[in-house]
């Protein structure tokens, strides 16, 4: 299957076109260096997203915490995500990078605060 | 038991109402919406006109003419601003000159005080924007301006201070007459704010009079009584606001020689500083339909460029529509003998607005002539102290203000200078709505629409009338801003 | 932030920092996504850890003063300046100031789309603040106006957040945002773009109901029912100020001692760039009390 897509690496923004069968990439072209060939490779055979949203809080001084995946999740499994982080609740102060949701969906994965809350 | 019932909460409403409070009489007040005034009464120029471009023998023109005398009193007692700034009839060929005079005279004939024909070199003079072609201009001063939801408010708060009773969120959806005894009763299904009460519920409230003000409505209402002789025809009318840094861009409202129909489209002041334009005047069907369209902008563009040839497209900051409720071409006030009791005032089109307070006293000589009998209180209070507004103080008063009370340093709308209190204050003065709050306040009027201060606005409502978050609505049931808030 | 620090480290010791909102970090702090520092702290931040690195800083310099809840609303010609804040008016007349009030939003009536004018009508960065400070939902069916990054980056989370981000809605040829928020906020949950359309028309009485797009070279339309629209329609500097203080061209104050930079200067892509131009605001103004 013919697979089209931009490449994000670097402002060029080249397309990609991909030749790809069951998840894996026969042939690439349109990049003009190594960088959009990995960056292909890995947009179709595992794509992989850093997940920014918040969490709410309890008894602290704001509402909402903000937090991000400290690092990427596998881009499928983002909005079962939010359904777990949507039932979570802060009850203590944290500092920016503190850990709010340990191994998120046993992906080996933290939640982090990107603010600190009191 | 009520000697008067009033049906809608617009400036003929409140005018009524208040003009009635001077009486011993049970008076109460319905409107169907959430708020006063947001009917015709929200949407429209602001001009306390002078009365001309009215036809000699009108009721609009002889109402217009004492509602500008009326006006400007009541407006004093409730410490309500009105600005007499005075307007201009434009022409700009020697052929138009009869018909300038002709107005002139016609105005005269209805009692418009101090007119006068101004020449090209008073205009250069006076209104430097204007377009130097024009050639002469019929001078009215005693045109003013208002702010129209402020004074409807006022109005209503008075009334209100005075014992009537104002019931909103209240339809009427049946009239009939008591057999025998000259009552009228009165069904009105509520749909009333969230929470206090379930809405569809049903009552009935019975009166010895009734007064049917409904607007674009009073058509429909009258049909109720079995009154079928009245349509009204709604006429649009799309206005266009400019930035307040064109404060000074005219002067005086500037209009252009008037037809049959409408006073054509006019450069206008405000009573807030913005200055605006429009309206334009096309029939249409539907009595709901507000919507603004780009063929009207271009119509009032081309239209107040003519006169003010500076204007530019870019200082619009806000548009709306207004909706002319047109019954033939003058006001319908009568008692309708088939159904004794009942009083009808419809086909308000302009200038109902400064006819208001003379409506009302024609309203209180019909109810006399029909059997009703008032006597004056002693305890009326003429007067409402005013409401303050940071934006309209110097900034040298501040202080005073922040002894009182700390939270007119919290502001609230950074562009317009709206502090919390204030906001406060019109949730305690009856502003249920954020638009109730950004017409008795100017939170959210400003050039950002709200981008600021929305969430500010809506916490302070969630905290004075215990809303939650879902339940604040733009201007009542079914314009929720927010659908969930996670709790 | 920037440029305070900036001028404390170019040896100006009495430095006062006054901000309206009840913390530091201005747009920053509703900008929860990442994209933020890849060229001042050579990593990829989001909006608050980036504002959280500056806090910590100003904290640190204990001559810079904070106030914060504090609004000016009044600059005059000599730099005299007044602020509110709860229970207090002061009048202050510094010996230079900086001015770095960021930018606010273009609406809906500035690019005069016409229609009615029913609730769900939001401009895309009030939206970005009420989903992300307030954690209020404004709707479920959503038309996004404007293919910036701002726009995109509210189509992404409002799909994550649950509702159904219906189009984005693009005037220009070609998306005005990052290629990379292209693919990671539309592409990735396959939001239609439609470029060289623009939204002619709002419906809805109470609350939107669809909207009308028009395409610009065919002018053939197509309806699309939802209950929000985001204007995300770009940014204009905030500079009343400057203009009340009587500066004919804010961005180029004619009145000396003062000093623009950041949003309010003009508007930028990047915080890096706002935070390099700020520093030089900030060395400006010491360079400026040491020669006066
Ligand atoms: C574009 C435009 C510009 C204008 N400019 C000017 C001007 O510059 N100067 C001027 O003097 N006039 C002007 N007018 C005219 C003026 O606005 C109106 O004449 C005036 O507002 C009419 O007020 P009202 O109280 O009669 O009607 P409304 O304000 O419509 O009040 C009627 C009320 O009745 C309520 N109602 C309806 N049905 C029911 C029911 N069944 N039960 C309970 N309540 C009901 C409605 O909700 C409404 O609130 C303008 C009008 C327009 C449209
Ligand atoms: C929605 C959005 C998304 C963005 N996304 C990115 C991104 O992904 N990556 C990136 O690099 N950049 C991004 N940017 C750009 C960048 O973050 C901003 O340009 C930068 O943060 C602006 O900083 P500033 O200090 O100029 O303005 P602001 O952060 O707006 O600060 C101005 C401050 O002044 C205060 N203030 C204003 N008026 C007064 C007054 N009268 N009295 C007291 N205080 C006042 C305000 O409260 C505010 O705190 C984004 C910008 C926006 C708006
Ligand atoms: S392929 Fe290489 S050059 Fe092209 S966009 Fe990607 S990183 Fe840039």
């Amino acid at each position: 299957m013919l697979r089209k897509m931009t490449c994000i690496e670097c402002p060029k923004g080249c397309q990609l076109e991909i030749n790809e069968e069951g998840g894996r990439v026969i042939s690439l072209t349109g990049n003009q260096c190594e960088k959009g060939l990995a960056y292909g490779r890995q947009e179709i055979e595992s794509p992989m997203r850093i997940l920014t949203t918040t969490v709410l809080t309890e008894g602290l001084d704001l509402k909402l915490v903000p937090v991000r995946t400290d690092k990427p999740i596998p881009k499928a499994r983002l909005l079962e995500a939010m359904a777990l982080i949507s039932g979570a609740r802060l009850t203590h102060p944290v500092a920016v990078g503190e850990v709010v949701i340990k191994d998120l969906l046993c992906l080996g994965v933290d939640l982090i605060a990107t603010r600190s809350v009191q | 038991m009520y000697d008067v019932l009033i049906i809608g909460g617009g400036v003929t409403g409140a005018a009524i109402a208040r003009e009635l409070s001077r009486y011993r009489l049970k008076i109460a007040l319905l409107e169907k919406e959430t708020e006063l005034a947001f009917g015709v009464s929200k949407s429209n120029s602001g001009i306390i006109h002078p009365g001309t471009q009215n036809p000699p023998d009108s009721l609009k023109g002889k109402f217009c003419v004492l509602g500008n005398l009326l006006t400007r009193e009541i407006a004093k007692e409730l410490g309500v601003d009105f600005k007499e700034v005075g307007e201009l009839i434009v022409i700009f060929n020697e052929a138009d000159r009869p018909r300038l005079q002709q107005i002139k005279a016609e105005g005269e004939r209805l009692g418009v005080p101090r007119l006068r024909i101004v020449e090209r070199a008073w205009l250069r003079e006076h209104e430097p924007n204007l377009n130097p072609d024009a050639l002469a201009a019929l001078y009215a001063p005693t045109a003013g301006i208002i702010s129209p939801y402020r004074w409807v408010y006022a109005l209503a708060e008075n009334a209100a201070r005075n014992g009537v009773k104002i019931f909103l969120g209240h339809k009427v959806t049946g009239i009939t007459p008591e057999p025998g005894n000259r009552r009228l009763n009165v069904s009105v299904s509520r749909t009333e704010e969230p929470r206090r009460s379930v809405s569809g519920s049903e009552v009935t409230f019975r009166a010895r009079f009734v007064i049917n003000c409904a607007g674009l409505y009073a058509d429909e209402v009258a049909r109720l009584a079995g009154i079928d002789d009245l349509t009204i025809k709604p006429r649009k009318g799309e206005e266009f606001l400019l930035d307040k840094k064109r404060e000074h861009l005219v002067n005086h409202i500037i209009f252009p020689l008037p037809t049959p129909t409408t006073k054509g489209i006019l450069v206008i002041k405000t009573s807030d500083g913005n200055p605006m334009i429009g309206p334009t005047a096309e029939e249409v069907a539907d009595k709901e339909d507000r919507s603004t369209s780009d063929a009207g902008l271009q119509k009032v563009l081309a239209a107040t460029r003519q006169l003010v040839p500076s204007l530019s497209e870019n200082d619009i900051i806000a548009y709306f529509a207004g909706l002319r409720p047109v019954a033939g071409k003058d006001f319908i006030i009568r008692h309708e003998a088939k159904v004794p009791g009942l009083i009808t005032v419809a086909g308000i089109q302009s200038p109902g607005l400064t006819a208001g307070p003379a409506i009302a006293l024609l309203v209180v000589e019909l109810l006399k002539k029909h059997g009703l009998w008032p006597h004056r209180k002693l305890s009326f209070q003429h007067y409402r102290p005013k409401t303050t507004h940071l934006f309209s103080l110097p900034v040298t008063h501040l202080p005073f203000l922040l002894e009182q009370d700390p939270t007119y340093g919290e502001i609230v709308c950074r562009c317009e200078m709206v502090s919390a209190r204030e906001v406060r204050d019109a949730i305690k003065r009856g502003a249920r709505t954020l638009d109730g709050i950004k017409f008795r306040t100017r939170a959210q009027a400003g050039r950002c629409h709200g981008g600021f201060c929305t969430t500010r606005i809506m916490k302070i409502m969630i905290e004075e009338l215990k809303l939650k978050p879902t339940e604040i609505t733009k201007r009542g049931p079914g314009s929720n801003v927010i659908v969930e808030s996670r709790e | 932030m920037a440029a305070a620090l900036a001028a404390y480290q170019a040896g100006v010791k009495d430095i006062l920092l006054i901000e309206r909102d009840q913390y530091l970090g201005g747009i920053l702090n509703q900008c929860i996504h990442p994209g933020f520092g890849l060229h001042h702290f050579k990593t990829d931040l989001t909006g608050p850890e980036y504002a959280d690195r500056f806090i910590k800083q100003v904290a640190a310099a204990q001559e810079i003063e904070v106030s914060l809840r504090s609004f000016v609303v009044r600059l005059t010609a000599d730099r005299e300046l007044t602020y509110l804040k709860p229970g207090g008016m002061v009048t202050l007349q510094p010996r230079a100031l900086i001015m770095a009030t960021g930018c606010r939003e273009r609406t809906r009536e500035m690019i005069h789309i016409a229609g009615t004018r029913p609730a769900g009508i939001f401009p895309a960065g009030l939206a970005q603040k009420m989903v992300n400070i307030e954690g209020w939902l404004p709707g479920k069916e959503i038309v996004v106006i404007g293919s910036g990054d701002i726009g995109l980056i509210m189509a992404r989370r409002f799909t994550l957040e649950g509702a159904r981000v219906k189009a984005v809605v693009e005037i220009q040829k070609e998306s005005r945002g990052l290629v990379r928020n292209v693919v990671q906020c539309l592409e990735d949950f396959q939001i239609p773009l439609y470029l060289n359309h623009r939204v002619a028309l709002i419906h809805g009485r109470d609350r939107v109901e669809k909207v009308t797009v028009e395409n610009n070279e065919t002018k053939e339309t197509f309806e699309l029912t939802c209950d929000t629209v985001l204007v995300s329609v770009g940014l204009i500097p905030e500079n009343e100020l400057i203009e009340q203080a009587g500066s004919p061209d804010p961005a180029k104050p004619n009145l000396p001692g003062l000093f623009v930079c950041g949003n309010s200067l003009k508007v930028y892509d990047l915080v890096d760039n706002v935070t390099r131009d700020s520093q030089k605001a900030g060395e400006a103004a010491a360079e400026y009390l040491k020669n006066a």
